[in-house]
């Protein structure tokens, strides 16, 4: 993968152990939209287990963010705190990565 | 759910699609970073076509990427593909009134194209009475028409723009978790899971750095923390 150009094999090169992973995010994703409604025809989850799956979308999510901005400095912090502020604002998921996005650069380039 | 049996028509499918349109404004920067992103980490513009075109699943694949290794991590990335998109396995049998009255493609080839926002768009459908499984079709395939294209977009136009590693547009992936993340509160029942998890993902992201691990660990330990308060506090009501 040369840096500079995008040659002719960066654009249309497919690496076997990439496209396996590929492959294997479709499966599982695939089994979990799928999947949800093939159980539930025929099994009822208990409440603990409904409990858990009902837990686990936020957990995962702050589980992915909070170390990131842990390492992060003030153009993350901030910019955070603008898409938070944004999203309740608007609700357009749009809106709040374009204006936190937009703050954490403003404070990048304030602070080189 | 009552009135008449749920239908798969051309007009659903076409209000699906036009219910969709405006989401597109919320999709397209989240489609830029991707193919930005993959094409950062040294993805072909074939293997990030394919990659949105099969999996079709913004937060997993930025999520893959962000932890991109060479060779490709196969095993990371697809049980964190499992983890991240076990939630929509929660949003098919909500949807069951609509996908029982069907066989073969019409529930196997939708439930492909099943998304966040087409689903929330379909049970507010359904919750008004209308019955078209079309419907749900339409938002996912128009979802990801723009979602396989703004990907290969990001990846021109990532390959054109090269910015150098820390660059704040790569905050934009974190800023898209972030922004998924404010609908996500849904009460302060939500505190104690919450902290459990932040509290271990950032022990685990300290005590393994460059794996995915602390937002398996992280999920888990705060989501159990959470399903067991809620069965301590149930046997105390019971008592």
């Amino acid at each position: 993968m040369s840096p500079g150009m995008t040659s002719a094999p960066a654009l249309w090169h497919v690496d076997p152990a990439t496209f396996a992973t590929i492959v294997g995010m479709a499966l599982v994703t695939y089994a979990s939209r799928a999947g949800g409604y093939w159980l539930f025809r025929r099994i009822r989850p208990n409440p603990f287990v409904r409990a858990v799956l009902g837990y686990l979308p936020g957990t995962l999510f702050v589980s992915y963010v909070s170390p990131a901005l842990l390492q992060g400095g003030p153009p993350q912090w901030v910019g955070a705190a603008a898409t938070v502020g944004l999203m309740l604002l608007t609700r357009s998921i749009g809106w709040a990565i374009m204006g936190g996005t937009g703050t954490a650069w403003v404070v990048w380039l304030l602070l080189r | 759910m009552t009135g008449e049996p749920a239908s798969f028509t051309r007009a659903g499918i076409l209000r699906g699609m036009r219910r969709s349109l405006p989401l597109i404004v919320g999709l397209t920067p989240f489609g830029l970073v991707t193919g930005i992103l993959a094409q950062a980490k040294g993805l072909s513009l074939a293997e990030t076509t394919l990659m949105s075109a099969l999996v079709y699943a913004g937060a997993s694949q930025i999520l893959a990427l962000g932890a991109w290794t060479v060779p490709a991590p196969i095993v990371a990335a697809t049980l964190s593909a499992f983890i991240v998109n076990l939630r929509m396995a929660l949003m098919g049998p909500v949807l069951t009134p609509w996908l029982e009255r069907f066989r073969g493609w019409r529930v196997w080839g939708t439930l492909f194209f099943l998304v966040d926002h087409g689903w929330a768009l379909s049970v507010s459908e359904m919750r008004a009475g209308r019955n078209d499984l079309g419907f749900l079709f339409g938002c996912g395939v128009l979802l990801w028409v723009f979602w396989v294209i703004t990907s290969i977009l990001g990846h021109l136009l990532g390959s054109w723009l090269q910015p150098p590693p820390g660059h704040p547009i790569f905050f934009a992936a974190l800023a898209a978790f972030v922004s998924l993340l404010v609908p996500m509160w849904r009460s302060t029942r939500d505190l104690l899971p919450w902290a459990v998890a932040i509290a271990t993902a950032c022990l685990v992201a300290w005590l393994l750095p460059g794996t995915s691990w602390h937002i398996v660990a992280g999920a888990l330990a705060g989501s159990l923390a959470g399903a067991a308060r809620d069965s301590t506090a149930r046997s105390v009501d019971l008592r």
